[in-house]
């Protein structure tokens, strides 16, 4: 990298480009390409896997391409109902949560950027010290089940609809919008409610897109409360489904360890694991390329103290 | 459109009648609130009963600290918290500089495609849930048929499969290995916007003094993130009794128990597992204090370097 330093400095002080193309550079590219592929080749391995044979898994011969390719994984999965049904499930929870979780953080969100509310401070430290202090695992599962909640899809909902971080994003995010508009609004005869939903509302699509992706996210890949909260399998969410699967393949794994020989895996076919780990991770990676700049921006936002 | 003149503006009075439908929206969340986070906080005092379900908290005898003293003579406690810190440190010394340091490079990129390409591959990681990266580094550092494994094998750089998973020291090794590579992209965030909040013209004198690259990341980019980089290793210090509970869970197996329990899976199957409700509440609320005066700590000695602190 240091063969940069040697060019007269009167040439990048001109602002004219300096050369994309020095040994620096090309060194720079090589090393940032090491990282970013080592994010990327694991599920070309694991998407290869779930496409080749069982003999070819067992050999260690699958790398980055399907050998002797087949499907037989990923027909068995979508003829399996309940994995269907869990799919479906899981996209429904989502998507109430998401609603949910949205509503009340604007509700949250909103009265606590106006400076005449009374009692803002009392409502914001509610609010913030949850953030450090909580009742922990078994009084929140103690709570849940004096609730009735156990068991329900309610118990996946309900006690994670409001993150007090994401709400401090979209606090900040309207503060910063100009009290002008509230005030001409007002002039204009609205309310509270009609501010927020004319004004705040649609000045903020941006920060509320990103908002719901964290929401939507975050809830698609939970996986402890439906552990903690759900026994009956109707409803399971996939992530829990998927780490049965995953568990049921590792004790076979676990027990080729200790007695050497691989074919104790009879029972298990080696590619519906990877076949399911794609399956789940699919609607992600299809929304995520175009989600994830969003996601940057509500990162950099949140740094910002509430 | 006479009746508009009830908005008196910073009155004492009718402050309610001008701000009621504030009030009316923060119901809801503050419902949230209460029954969802500080209910389970009053819940705690189960920490200090002999709880029983039927009687409920506020039938339940009290004990004192009993519980607090069962569970410090459970022989799974101590090394539940060794591993808790252990692990902890071993990601904070492992996984603490690496986004440092890819922030940096990635910022000295100057193709911006192949920068904008990098950063999508990058934060792809912290988008999956533990289970899929569990089940990824099942298949992958599998024993003979994971892809390293076999290529090991295969290549004669090994002559038997590396116990990644099912031997305690490598367990714990792999396990944080996964930790650096799964927050390393997405904790560049952070730093890369500290770094472009530096002001342009320090560069720009730094070149004149004859300063090469290196130099200038030593000397400009480096004090520039430095109260980021002091930020949010006290932070990360201020974390070091909590542990996550998927990622430990996930990618722990009974062959390396001693390797891999830790409070947050120690709490689950004293608690929900085996319905130790007041013990393993106990455990929580020994875990939370520290945590907290962890956290306190670190946020006082934040001050004191002179750093904003977080709050």
């Amino acid at each position: 990298m240091t063969t940069m330093s040697k060019k007269a400095p009167e040439q990048m002080l001109t602002g004219k480009k300096s050369k994309k193309w020095t040994a620096g550079q090309i060194i720079l590219m090589i090393l940032i390409a090491f990282f970013s592929l080592s994010c990327l080749l694991p599920f070309i391995n694991v998407a290869a896997v779930s496409l080749s044979s069982k003999s070819a898994i067992l050999r260690g011969d699958v790398t980055f391409w399907p050998v002797e390719f087949n499907t037989t994984a990923y027909e068995a999965i979508f003829k399996d109902s309940s994995m269907i049904h869990s799919l479906v499930y899981t996209v429904i929870i989502t998507i109430v949560y998401t609603v949910f979780s949205m509503i009340l953080t604007i509700l949250m969100a909103y009265p606590l950027t106006k400076g005449r509310l009374r009692g803002r401070k009392f409502f914001n430290f509610l609010a913030l010290f949850t953030m450090y202090f909580s009742g922990g695992t078994i009084p929140i599962y103690l709570n849940i089940k004096e609730l009735g909640l156990l068991d329900t899809p309610w118990s996946l909902i309900l006690p994670g609809m409001l993150s007090t971080y994401n709400m401090i994003i979209l606090k900040s995010f309207f503060s910063a919008l100009p009290k002008e508009l509230e005030e001409a609004a007002i002039i204009d005869g609205a309310n509270d409610f009609q501010v927020l939903l004319r004004v705040y509302l649609p000045l903020s699509l941006a920060s509320i897109a990103t908002l719901t992706l964290f929401y939507a996210v975050g809830k698609w890949n939970s996986f402890q409360d439906a552990l903690y909260y759900i026994s009956n399998k109707a409803y399971q969410p996939l992530q829990l489904k998927l780490y049965h699967i995953i568990k049921g393949s590792q004790a076979v794994d676990v027990a080729a360890m200790e007695g050497g020989a691989s074919t104790v895996a009879s029972s298990v076919s080696e590619s519906i694991e990877p076949a399911t780990i794609i399956f789940a991770t699919l609607p992600i990676l299809v929304v995520y390329p175009f989600v994830q700049r969003y996601f940057v921006a509500g990162v950099t936002i949140g740094a910002v103290k509430g | 459109m006479t009746t508009r003149t009830v908005r008196p503006r910073a009155k004492g009075t009718g402050w309610f009648a001008r701000d009621w439908r504030l009030y009316v929206m923060l119901i809801l969340p503050v419902a949230f609130y209460l029954i969802f986070c500080y209910k389970p906080m009053i819940g705690l005092i189960i920490a200090f009963q002999k709880y029983n379900m039927f009687k409920g908290m506020w039938g339940s005898k009290w004990v004192g600290l009993d519980n607090f003293k069962f569970v410090m003579s459970m022989p799974d406690f101590p090394v539940a918290l060794r591993n808790t810190l252990w692990l902890n440190f071993l990601g904070l010394i492992a996984g603490f500089p690496v986004p440092i340091i890819l922030a940096i490079m990635l910022n000295e990129l100057r193709s911006v495609p192949f920068k904008k390409v990098s950063q999508t591959l990058l934060y792809l990681p912290h988008f999956l849930s533990w289970i899929i990266i569990g089940g990824m580094v099942l298949q992958i550092f599998a024993p003979k048929t994971g892809i390293i494994n076999a290529t090991l094998l295969k290549w004669g750089w090994i002559d038997k499969s590396i116990p990644f998973l099912t031997d305690g020291p490598h367990w714990q090794a792999t396990y944080t290995f996964i930790g650096v590579w799964q927050s390393m992209g997405w904790g560049t965030i952070l730093y890369l916007s500290a770094i472009t909040g530096i002001n342009m013209e320090l560069f720009e004198a730094a070149k004149i003094d004859g300063a090469n690259k290196l130099q200038q990341i030593w000397h400009v980019t480096l004090p520039g993130i430095r109260s980021t980089i002091v930020v949010l290793l006290i932070l990360n210090i201020g974390q070091m009794m909590n542990i996550s509970f998927d990622r430990p869970y996930v990618l722990g197996n009974p062959m390396v128990r001693d390797y891999c329990d830790v409070l947050s899976t120690f709490v689950y199957r004293a608690g929900i597992t085996n319905s130790q409700f007041a013990r393993a509440t106990a455990i929580g609320l020994f875990q939370s204090v520290v945590g907290m005066i962890l956290i306190t700590g670190a946020n006082l000695i934040t001050k004191r370097l002179g750093e904003e602190g977080i709050w």
